[in-house]
């Protein structure tokens, strides 16, 4: 059986991927940054997922405001990085799992969640940085990668509850696949960030670390956090969060905390970082 | 009455989110945007601006804002800052610039603040906030 080993969370941030592309990780303004997931390239060497089940959010790159998915699953064999008005980034094609990905779409619609099934869609910094941060640039990415994006730009984005309960699941989902799968779940954007207005730049490190601590301790209680409370605290893109709870909740109530780094800044975001293993 | 969900937002200064009244305004004005992610439309807009915006069922005040590019004033009439992102990318400035524009400071003024840890959430909650 597939079986969900363990969950990963980070800010996908585009400056991040632009610093790795042009060779400038080792600069002073970035090196905290990279630093800070030296740990998680040798543990995910370690680990090993075969599928990854990617949760992020399309910045009007595959999708614009002509179809706006709450909840869009990649079903293709493959996903071309997008071209964002600069040519795509130089990273390898994304390969997908399709027979996962249609079995996660069944097994949730008929858990009542109306998931948007995908055949075609290109892949934005939101999916390639964080593979970019844990895999380094290899000629391969050495997983398949199921996108799950969710919208998080034409309000109302789905609730923190929604999420939560999204992620249980796919969890679900994932433990009735019947072929043998070390398969893990990551949730991406955020942390702190305001990119529009007179109020750009904000930032929110008391926010932030409460929001990491109650992900280990208190996630269902985390999720009842309202959306205001996300853009007042955390700023405008701060409702990226509700992304995370999507992986927390494909984990384990006791899943372990076993890795958490945070930096501020890079560009104009707080870059958070943790990492959960499920119990053997 | 209870607040409505959408007003709700509306007592967070410097912010506009963007709902479906957003949404609806600028329609037309973001898919504008989105055209900006092909080469050549890039180089037709940057040939004849006014020209090119007129492809678009926009209105005057938006054609206005983008040709200024005044940002906070196209986020006023319903962009949204991903797509305004590409008028940006179109001119070949970082986000990180389009940022400080938006806020009124220098570049190297707001770069600075982001590293010595970005704009504080205290005095910057709430329009009735007593500290801002």
């Amino acid at each position: 059986m597939a079986r969900i080993t363990a969950g990963v969370a980070t800010s996908h941030i585009p400056a991040v991927g632009a610093a790795i592309d042009l060779g400038k990780t080792h600069e002073p303004y970035w090196q905290p940054v990279f630093a800070g997931y030296e740990f998680s390239k040798r543990w995910i060497a370690e680990r090993k997922p075969d599928v990854v089940v990617l949760v992020y959010n399309d910045h009007a790159s595959a999708f614009s405001l002509e179809l706006i998915p709450t909840f869009a699953l990649g079903c293709a064999e493959s996903f071309a990085p997008a071209d964002e008005g600069w040519g795509p980034r130089p990273v390898p094609v994304v390969e997908g799992h399709p027979e996962l990905a249609w079995h996660i779409a069944q097994s949730t619609i008929l858990d009542e969640f109306d998931m948007t099934m995908v055949n075609r869609m290109d892949v934005d910094h939101g999916l390639t940085v964080p593979l970019s941060l844990m895999f380094g640039q290899p000629d391969a990415w050495p997983c398949k990668v199921i996108p799950l994006a969710v919208n998080v730009v034409q309000y109302p984005p789905p609730t923190g509850n929604r999420c939560w309960k999204l992620g249980r699941a796919i969890r679900k989902a994932v433990e009735s696949f019947d072929t043998r799968l070390n398969v893990m779940v990551w949730g991406t954007g955020g942390m702190s960030h305001q990119l529009q207005g007179p109020r750009a730049g904000l930032i929110n490190r008391e926010f932030d670390t409460r929001f990491l601590d109650r992900l280990t301790t208190d996630p269902e209680g985390l999720a009842r956090l309202p959306h205001l409370e996300y853009v007042r605290e955390a700023g405008s893109e701060g409702i990226e969060l509700v992304m995370w709870l999507i992986m927390r909740g494909a984990l384990a109530a006791n899943a372990r905390e076993i890795y958490r780094f945070y930096h501020v800044p890079a560009s104009n975001t707080a870059v958070g970082h943790i990492i959960f293993e499920n119990p053997q | 009455m209870p607040q409505s969900y959408t007003d709700a937002f509306k007592d967070i200064p410097g912010t506009v989110v963007f709902d479906a009244t957003q949404s609806r305004l600028g329609y037309h004005l973001n898919m504008f945007c989105m055209s900006l992610m092909k080469a050549e439309n890039r180089t037709a807009f940057k040939a004849d601006e006014r020209a090119y915006l007129m492809r678009f069922p926009m209105t005057d005040a938006q054609r206005e804002a983008v040709q200024a590019r005044d940002y906070n004033r196209m986020i006023e009439l319903g962009g949204n800052i991903y797509f305004l992102a590409k008028i940006g990318a179109t001119d070949g400035f970082s986000f990180q610039n389009l940022a400080a524009k938006m806020t009124g400071m220098p570049e190297d003024q707001y770069k600075a603040m982001m590293i010595a840890g970005g704009r504080p959430a205290h005095g910057n909650r709430s329009k009735s906030d007593p500290d801002r």
